[in-house]
């Protein structure tokens, strides 16, 4: 295992330190709650101080009355950590900080998380519809999405 | 002397001048009735086979002509998922249905068949009607595994087309997930004998009503 940027230090500590936040988990595999206003700090805090470099997804939950959850999940390659970041965007407005100032990689799947399920990342240089057409009514993948719904003329 | 306006020319719309793709087909699906048939090749064959004993000529040629129909039947290589594979082995050589005179072809120009090997999504759906239509007449379509036929397994999705024959007609149902070859050869039989008592080029269903 080689040094990170602050050598061994255990992220979790510096987690607490600097945010005042509990890391759940086991050291190479943590999860953090982070509040929705602290979302980009924490991620450039998360880049460039626990050396986690490789945005690996983001994705959402829709858990219906109780609102979205956004999450993402990014990994030290060098020490073999990851961290997995979630966020409750509370149950009005699925209005959400975009991360492509800090992940280049984080661009294509907000678009993806904003098709699938409606949440609008402000601050996205081009927040478009990336599977689906662009014509397409709806988000499919939220929990009130019927699986009926029309689509002329094939459906 | 009298002048007459010059007459404004207008230019056939291009594809830009659409919305969007549905449009675009809709324009290009009003075509005249008997665009399909040739109206002199049809006297023809009236005339002879009001002729006495004029029946035996036509048959005779209807005959020889679906022969030279099945046995050459071209399927244009459209394949969309899993199924293609099961579709590319049977068009290799250890099941080789150029036995029976069908040649993969890239082109829907030259193509009597399009086999619809694969879930058809939403998206897809205009595509594949554009490439059917791109087909020259007569041309006859094999639905191969259960999405092509039903949906399948992803009937219940949000994105996918509940069966291939609500948009374009449908000859033959294979069903399989995938389909083996050999099911697929027995369809490609199945549509051979369907062409063989091939009668009339342009009268084709319509596709079937999306109903659920």
């Amino acid at each position: 295992m080689t040094e990170g940027p602050l050598g061994a230090a255990d992220p979790r500590l510096l987690v607490r330190d600097r945010f005042g936040l509990e890391a759940r988990g086991e050291p190479p595999h943590l999860t953090v709650d982070v509040p929705t206003d602290r979302w980009v700090e924490f991620a450039r805090f998360a880049k460039h101080d626990l050396g986690c470099h490789y945005f690996s997804f983001l994705t959402a939950v829709d858990w219906k009355e109780a609102g979205f959850e956004v999450l993402y999940r990014i990994e030290n390659l060098d020490d073999r950590r990851s961290l997995t970041v979630r966020a409750r965007l509370g149950p009005d407005g699925a209005h959400c900080a975009s991360l492509t100032d800090v992940y280049r990689g984080a661009d294509w799947m907000e678009r993806e998380c904003y098709d699938m399920f409606g949440v609008v990342f402000d601050g996205h240089p081009d927040l478009r519809r990336i599977l689906l057409s662009q014509d397409w009514e709806g988000h499919p993948l939220r929990k009130d999405y019927a699986v009926d719904t029309p689509h002329a003329p094939y459906r | 002397m009298e002048v007459k306006a010059p007459v404004p020319q207008v230019p056939p719309p291009g594809w830009k001048d659409f919305k969007d793709l549905q449009e675009w087909e809709r324009y290009h699906q009003e075509r005249p009735e008997d665009d399909k048939r040739s109206n002199a090749l049809t006297q023809i064959a009236e005339t002879v086979h009001q002729f006495p004993g004029g029946w035996i000529v036509t048959a005779s040629v209807d005959k020889v002509l679906n022969w030279a129909r099945k046995s050459s039947i071209w399927p244009v290589t459209f394949g969309l998922a899993c199924c293609a594979i099961e579709m590319m082995a049977t068009f290799a050589s250890r099941f080789d249905v150029e036995r029976f005179g069908m040649v993969p072809w890239a082109s829907p120009r030259h193509a009597d068949l399009m086999i619809v090997s694969g879930t058809v999504t939403i998206k897809m759906a205009p595509m594949l009607r554009r490439i059917y239509d791109q087909m020259a007449d007569p041309k006859w379509v094999v639905s191969m595994g259960s999405c092509a036929n039903s949906g399948g397994p992803f009937r219940h999705g949000y994105h996918v087309v509940k069966g291939v024959d609500r948009v374009v007609p449908v000859d033959v149902y294979v069903p399989g997930c995938p389909p083996t070859p050999d099911a697929l050869m027995y369809g490609l039989l199945l549509l051979q004998e369907q062409v063989a008592e091939f009668e009339k080029t342009g009268s084709r269903p319509e596709p079937t009503p999306p109903r659920d």
